[in-house]
């Protein structure tokens, strides 16, 4: 009798919290059909890369947290008071070995879990060249107040909110701000974000390997146009997009001071906008703006942004 | 003249918009009439001499329960007002109040959720940790008092100032901080933010910071060197061990948040650059400091509840702590190792390979003693004889959560995945896994498993269960769909989205889990009230009702002011289990020294608070004349010499016969309850609870009881 009501008892405290685990998962299946699941729809080498090794990991700690997890779970259960067929014994749980197992465990997954990060994170430093035929791609990019501003400085030509990528092309973006606070920008359908910050270089280097529009924001709250703080990449054919840059550079007005002091001005939900640009340094100027004269010395003596950001 | 006066404040800070209207309203003028009601009842002589100027430990720490679970239901309100703004802000839909999207503008959304941050970490996990460390350590190690029992009431009323100066802004100044919760420069220098928002969260957190430093030192001095003969450092209890783990991070990091805070305040104040854009300051190293401390917060928290996880799981497992020296180990190793691994919040500012690659393995290790913790704790049930009370319920939930949150926490610490995951809605799922599952619901397990000890009343099972339920439930339909909007790539702090994304959906569940989690909240606070209308069936004669093994259980529940009659003796481990087996102590008694009650902790504490006021608000004079105000209280105190009286023996035993007679009548008038018999049938259920409070209504309206209440007072 006791034995039911105990059984009882925990089954009513177990069976809402099963049974609605049980609806959110179909649930959830459903409402994901048909929408973009930016980090299980990666397109392109980096955000490739970085979701296999995140589902590698995933893996390697479920082999350890299922049991463990079911573990507690089973002893919990079978050691309950009402149990009357178990044997129990108050010193127990106590020894070398056990304690030793205790440690060594969890140590030799971490151990195998580091021996995989450690290598993963130097090959995917967002600062390394991606290794490909084609000639990488430089965009410089500048967070603003809140629009995100993209150079091309070989095309020549400047866009706000709005990046074409060429596919299978390696694509150098170099991240700085001005006069924004700390921003992150960030791709998910093509890899892992980077923050802008003023006075400091970005190095983020990503691939597109699928045509297609992919969704960009930022990841960093920065002030009151945060949310809407957003871009799109579009990842088109090398001649589309030779095409496409030629366009700009022919039919847009240019990127001068007076548009630029615009641009810098704080606004929300700015929609795409499009520049030929004619003076080439504006991204030095912006950059050399946040600078103390023996910091301009240091990195005047070196090749620029190799290092991937600390100056 | 006004601005040598007033300073910044004018007529535009008084509230005139809804919400500042609103909140003035619910947080500072209802407060107040709950107190003027109280001080009808009870008289503002007993409030005062008894309560306010107690230097009583566990004086104190009610009241830290009272102030943290006020402020959990005003943290909780906020979330559910991000979560109601996110699920009605989808694409161009129509806003309301005003708003462009949903019913908030975006500074507004973004100061509500700043606020929920610093009031749930700061006033809410903050105050429950300290109020159960403050109730429960000195009774752990057998002492009647702690070390500078000064020093821990000036720490509560410096925690108490920081509570009221977060709640300020509604009624003097309108905005908050829109920052986020750590206020990451430079979006929190006075470029982007030139309002008063950021300089009430500066000095919200540097003066209740400064306490918590305090109350720090003032735990481990009392640990150190006050506990009973014959406990060695290696048989404190898993609390206290816990406890000072938890209070040595908290003295070796605190400073370091007030340095910071100070150096943000330098630069919006006095205009230096530390953490500007420009002359040559570095937002880098903000980010940098405010995680050297902000990580190890984290372990302060949730360190104290590993320790009551421990007490519980070895209490209703009927065993001692199995591997007991693993245990400690653990939590020495995830104290050690926390204090090193603040770079993994920011991978992604640009730092090289190596540098974050040695952030990520130490970040990843810290996993192992936390394993061990739950191995040790598989290792106590094992073979043992264990009661699903609700503490266990709690601990379960608690496994489950937090195993999820934990290896959230593992991936995030792989650098390469960090880069897709940092900011984004799984981030937040994940820190919300960790601290809901392991410090909140470490709390309510510390809570319902001490509250006999702390009121002589154990807490209402069935209704607990129900809470337990809601709580699980609301978590799961709030936390998983934000789990998946993570991985869908929607960012934290969104104000707005595209409907095309269709984010919608989930952004409406985590609203319905976040109103289930609320129920959950509104339970346990019927519980508490359930459990003192049945006082008489629950009441707790023996001081021992869940057949403890530790010190606290050793003494009455509630305790005498001066926790124990005569100093107990702890040669083991489980020095009460061994009391109990070989026979308790005969009573002798003693003259004690008691240290008598100050409001001079009161008084600094409000100096700084006016001294704080000042600096918020550009008051010069203010500012100069409470810091004089602090350094005459503190000099005066320290000329106090008569801070102890002293009870005789004589007093000690008449006091303890009463005691006995009133326990040995309640116990006549109890019906044949025994402690250990805890059965769901016993404790009421909500429909006996309703029926209660409707009758008692009843009988109020029907014979004007409320007239006697009148003559009375």
């Amino acid at each position: 009798m006791a034995r039911n009501g105990k059984k009882h008892l925990l089954g009513r405290t177990l069976g809402p919290i099963l049974g609605v685990l049980f609806c959110l998962t179909i649930f959830v299946a459903v409402l994901l059909h048909g929408y973009n699941v930016a980090l299980f729809n990666p397109k392109g080498a980096i955000a490739h890369e970085q979701h296999s090794l995140t589902m590698l990991v995933v893996a390697i700690m479920l082999v350890i947290a299922i049991p463990a997890v079911f573990l507690v779970y089973f002893i919990a259960w079978k050691y309950r008071e009402a149990n009357r067929t178990v044997k129990r014994n108050p010193n127990a749980g106590h020894g070398t070995l056990l304690n030793a197992s205790m440690w060594l465990v969890p140590l030799a997954f971490m151990v195998v879990l580091a021996s995989i990060m450690w290598p993963a994170t130097h090959r995917l430093a967002p600062q390394n060249q991606i290794a490909a035929d084609a000639k990488p791609l430089t965009i410089q990019v500048i967070a603003l107040r809140w629009k995100w501003l993209f150079i091309y400085p070989e095309q020549k030509i400047a866009t706000v909110n709005y990046v074409q990528l060429p596919v299978g092309t390696p694509v150098t973006f170099e991240l700085t701000a001005d006069e924004a606070p700390m921003s992150s920008f960030w791709i998910p359908n093509l890899g892992g974000m980077l923050y802008a910050m003023t006075g400091h270089v970005n190095q983020l280097n990503l691939v597109a390997d699928t045509l297609g529009d992919y969704p960009g924001s930022s990841a960093e709250i920065n002030g009151a146009g945060f949310a809407g703080m957003k871009f799109t990449a579009s990842a088109t054919s090398k001649d589309d997009f030779d095409l496409w840059a030629k366009n700009v550079h022919q039919q847009s007005g240019v990127l001068g001071t007076v548009e630029y002091d615009t641009l810098r001005a704080a606004s929300e939900n700015n929609p795409p906008a499009f520049y030929a640009v004619g003076d080439s340094s504006l991204y030095d100027t912006v950059l050399m703006k946040y600078m103390g004269a023996h910091q301009q010395a240091a990195v005047e003596s070196q090749t620029p942004h190799q290092h991937g950001g600390y100056y | 003249m006004k601005e040598l006066l007033l300073g910044r404040l004018d007529w535009h800070a008084l509230p005139h918009e809804w919400f500042t209207i609103g909140g003035t309203i619910g947080f500072i003028l209802l407060p107040l009439l709950a107190l003027a009601v109280l001080i009808r009842i009870r008289g503002w002589k007993w409030l005062w001499g008894e309560w306010l100027t107690s230097v009583d430990p566990k004086r104190i720490g009610i009241m830290y329960f009272i102030v943290a679970g006020f402020m959990l239901l005003r943290g909780g309100l906020d979330a559910l007002m991000v979560w109601l703004q996110q699920a009605m802000a989808a694409g161009t839909a129509h806003g309301y109040l005003g708003a462009t999207h949903g019913y908030l503008s975006a500074d507004h959304f973004q100061q509500i959720f700043t606020a929920h941050g610093n009031i749930m970490v700061f006033f809410v996990a903050m105050g429950f940790v300290f109020g159960l460390i403050n109730y429960i350590v000195p009774l752990q190690i057998g002492a009647r008092d702690l070390a500078s029992p000064f020093l821990n009431t000036l720490g509560f009323w410096l925690y108490v100032g920081g509570v009221v100066m977060v709640n300020m802004f509604f009624g003097l100044g309108g905005e908050y901080a829109a920052t986020g919760w750590l206020a990451i420069a430079p979006l929190s220098e006075s470029q982007f933010s030139p309002g008063v928002g950021v300089d009430y969260w500066i000095w919200s957190l540097q003066i209740s910071g400064i306490g918590t430093t305090l109350g720090a030192i003032n735990f481990i001095m009392t640990i150190i060197k006050m506990r009973a003969p014959g406990m060695t450092i290696w048989k404190m209890p898993a609390f206290t061990w816990a406890s000072l783990c938890s209070m040595i991070m908290a003295m070796t990091v605190f400073p370091l948040l007030t340095a910071t805070l100070f150096l943000l305040f330098f630069d919006r104040y006095l205009g230096t650059h530390f953490f500007t854009t420009m002359g040559g300051g570095d937002p880098m190293m903000y980010t940098n400091l405010i995680w050297m401390w902000g990580h190890p917060e984290v372990y302060i928290l949730v360190l104290p509840a590993f320790g009551a996880f421990t007490e519980i799981v070895s209490t209703f497992s009927r065993k001692r702590i199995a591997s007991y020296m693993s245990n400690v180990l653990g939590m020495i190793g995830v104290s050690a190792f926390a204090l090193s691994v603040w770079l993994h919040h920011f991978f992604t500012m640009g730092a090289g390979a190596d540098v974050n690659a040695f952030f990520g393995v130490m970040t990843m290790f810290i996993a192992i003693p936390t394993s061990v913790l739950i191995f040790t704790w598989v290792a106590t049930m094992y073979k043992g004889r264990i009661r699903f009370t609700t503490p266990m319920l709690w601990f379960l939930g608690f496994i489950a959560v937090f195993t999820i949150g934990g290896m959230a926490g593992v991936v995030l610490a792989v650098p390469p995945a960090d880069f897709q995951l940092h900011n984004s809605l799984f981030l937040v799922a994940h820190f919300h896994s960790n601290v809901i599952g392991g410090v909140l619901f470490g709390i309510f397990a510390a809570l319902s498993y001490w509250f006999p000890k702390i009121t002589g009343i154990r807490l209402n099972e069935r209704i607990g269960r129900y809470a337990f339920v809601c709580w699980m439930v609301g978590f799961c339909l709030s936390f998983i769909p934000m789990y998946i909007l993570g991985i869908m790539g929607a960012t934290r702090r969104l104000d707005h989205y595209d409907a095309s994304t269709g984010w919608q959906p989930f952004y409406i569940l985590m609203l319905v889990g976040g109103i289930v989690i609320a129920t959950g909240v509104a339970l346990q606070l019927v519980q508490i009230m359930a459990s003192f209308m049945q006082k008489r069936r629950l009441g707790d004669t023996t001081g021992d009702p869940w057949d403890g093994r530790t010190l606290e259980w050793a003494t009455a529940s509630p305790p005498q002011s001066y926790n124990f009659t005569v100093i107990p003796e702890a040669p083991t481990r489980d020095a009460f289990w061994e009391m109990k087996q070989r026979g308790l102590p005969k009573r002798t008694y003693e003259d004690i020294h008691v240290p008598k009650n100050t409001a001079a902790g009161i008084y600094i504490a409000a100096f700084a608070f006016l001294a704080c006021f000042g600096f918020v608000w550009e008051i010069t004079w203010l500012v100069i004349v409470s810091i004089i105000g602090v350094l005459a209280v503190f000099v005066a105190r320290t000329f106090d010499d008569h801070t102890e009286h002293t009870l005789t023996a004589e007093e000690v035993r008449r006091l303890e016969s009463e005691r006995k007679q009133r326990d040995e009548a309640a116990r006549k008038q109890k019906d044949t309850l025994t402690p250990l018999n805890i059965k769901g049938a016993e404790d009421m259920g909500l429909l006996e609870f309703a029926r209660t409070v409707l009758a008692f209504g009843w009988d109020v309206l029907k014979n004007k009881r409320w007239r006697r209440w009148q003559k009375q007072s």
